[in-house]
């Protein structure tokens, strides 16, 4: 009896490698090799025309954090992230609780909320640069107004927020509806027998126990925002005097890592990235436990 | 009382459709700008005095067809397809095959394989991006299918996401099975993978969509316009011909219009298959 267990145990065993070995081999070899290699390389200069690295110590690590461009495009992504986090959540959870009530044409809000969603950054971003166009664009000629939406540093980065916020809304809003319809009804009944109104149910039963959905989107959310790329790229043309004030630490990574073809000092970029992201996950993971309400 | 009651309701229901419709307004101007814009002449397009709202002079249709020849689509497309192909083949079948392996089965090293996953799931993607070009380059696999889909071979996320589905099946189905004598890999070929199939398609959508949308990967390894996909084709155009706008909306429109056509049709599963499935984990 007890052989013949460990027979099928073994046999069990022997499946779940064979089942499993492809995804592993494939992690390894495409996600931990490359962590370690990154971080290896950012110890490294990039020999010219990208052949050979020589060990440099520190000194990538020197200048990136010397430089000044490192610190403004960290500060731009936070920025970034400071205007599509919370207006992409905010905007999301009113049409949300607005589209959990059975009203006409439900679905096709949805659709049309969800559209960016489906849609190629690269052709969003185009199409957003067209509409902030100063001379010809749709805003300016609408409003009859002369502003530089993507070129003036000092609002340069709200305009590529607001891309920002209307790709992602939709997203955030289907997570808050599946949130929302967890909540059981019966907690809304007794509210308006005890005359709760609408305002104070909200606050009083949807938030708290909307919570775990929040904190969710929040953090995957900050951490999506922190890695901007493709906007920046695309909205941002090289000769963009607001470019500075915008890219984010990605594009910079990318600038040096493959524009540059200086991988070292990209690869250090990158390690920066990792490092606050960590940071930040930290802070998150703390801050859960006394945010999000636990039933 | 009653009577103001109803009145409320109404002007609650009124007042809902006018966010509502707003923010639909809001969001469906870039698309309509983008259409109306490439149904332009250049000389339109930049008209500003006066401004046109709709083409003036007749709709040019034709600037599609132009487009779509002078920047060669059909590889465009050729190339797109066959990455989020393979793509999602290879996601849909390892991430079954571990997700089986992890939801179901019993053996030492499972915790390591499932933190490995959770690792990389955490991590920012950017990070193995620099090692992952140099390993195409290496294998002299630049400007290659197989280079479009190198990253996309194996999927953390899609794993967890197969695990979760796995997890959920009742446990008496393999009790039933193993009495019929069937041995491990047919109890997962017959019996519980047919089970998972909705997560599965989650998964393919997932990763359909997201390989579609990815700029970054397809222009560091695929730079030559006949080897890359419709978005870093389209910020390769923009580069060069960024101010013809009628042109570059046209361009944008054919990047976008497949699958805004496929997502109208499968809405349900799109919307379950992209937020749904990350918003289970």
């Amino acid at each position: 009896m007890n052989k013949k267990k460990t027979a099928a145990q073994r046999s069990e065993t022997r499946w779940a490698w064979l089942f499993v070995t492809p995804t592993l081999l494939g992690l390894i070899v495409l996600n931990f090799y490359p962590i370690f290699n990154t971080i290896y390389q950012s110890f490294c200069k990039t020999g010219d025309f990208g052949k050979g690295n020589k060990f440099v110590g520190l000194a990538n690590y020197q200048a990136v954090l010397k430089a000044s461009e490192t610190w403004q495009s960290l500060w731009n992504t936070v920025k970034y992230a400071l205007i599509e986090v919370p207006f992409g959540i905010i905007i999301a959870l009113l049409l949300a609780v607005l589209l959990n009530k059975k009203i006409a044409g439900r679905s096709i809000y949805r659709t049309i909320f969800f559209l960016p969603m489906v849609c190629a950054p690269a052709a969003v971003a185009m199409v957003w640069k067209w509409l902030y166009n100063t001379q010809f664009g749709l805003l300016n000629n609408i409003f009859h107004t002369k502003i530089s939406w993507i070129s003036d540093p000092k609002i340069a980065w709200i305009s590529i927020g607001v891309i920002g916020v209307w790709s992602i809304i939709g997203y955030n809003m289907v997570l808050f509806i599946g949130g929302l319809q967890e909540i059981p009804g019966d907690y809304y009944e007794a509210a308006r027998i005890d005359g709760a109104g609408e305002i104070r149910q909200f606050f009083s039963i949807t938030l708290p126990l909307l919570s775990p959905t929040t904190f969710f989107i929040v953090q995957t959310r900050i951490i999506g925002a922190l890695t901007v790329f493709d906007l920046m790229f695309m909205v941002m043309d090289k000769t963009n005097v607001a470019l500075k004030k915008v890219q984010s630490i990605v594009y910079l990574f990318y600038q040096y890592a493959f524009t540059n073809g200086n991988k070292g000092y990209g690869a250090t970029l990158v390690v920066v990235l990792l490092v606050f992201i960590m940071i930040i996950t930290v802070i998150l993971q703390r801050a859960e436990k006394t945010l999000v309400y636990h039933n | 009382m009653t009577d103001s009651a109803e009145k409320n309701a109404v002007i609650k229901r009124v007042l809902t459709h006018v966010i509502l419709l707003i923010v639909a307004f809001i969001m469906i101007v870039p698309f309509a700008w983008m259409i109306l814009t490439a149904l332009k002449t250049n000389q339109e397009s930049i008209s500003v005095n006066p401004f046109y709202i709709f083409p003036h002079n007749g709709w040019h249709w034709e600037n599609f067809k132009t487009v779509w020849k002078s920047y060669n689509f059909v590889i465009l497309y050729k190339n797109t397809i066959l990455m989020i192909f393979f793509r999602v083949v290879c996601a849909v079948l390892t991430a079954t095959m571990a997700g089986y392996a992890l939801g179901r089965l019993n053996f030492r090293g499972k915790k390591l394989v499932v933190s490995l996953i959770l690792i990389q799931m955490m991590v920012p993607g950017q990070i193995f991006i620099i090692p992952q070009y140099l390993m195409v380059s290496k294998l002299n696999m630049l400007n290659t299918t197989f280079g479009l889909v190198f990253p996309g071979l194996v999927t953390a996320f899609g794993t967890y996401l197969l695990k979760v589905g796995y997890e959920g099946l009742p446990k008496d189905l393999e009790e039933a099975a193993s009495i019929d004598g069937c041995n491990i890999g047919q109890r997962f070929l017959r019996i519980l993978m047919p089970l998972t199939k909705s997560s599965m398609v989650s998964l393919g959508i997932f990763t359909a969509v997201f390989a579609f949308k990815d700029l970054m990967w397809p222009m560091i390894v695929c730079t030559n316009a006949s080897t890359t996909t419709l978005s870093a084709g389209l910020a390769k155009m923009q580069g060069q011909y960024g101010s013809e706008y009628p042109t570059m909306m046209a361009a944008a429109t054919l990047a976008v219009l497949p699958m805004v056509i496929i997502y109208v049709i499968f809405q349900k599963q799109f919307v379950e298959g992209i937020a749904t499935s990350g918003g289970k984990l």
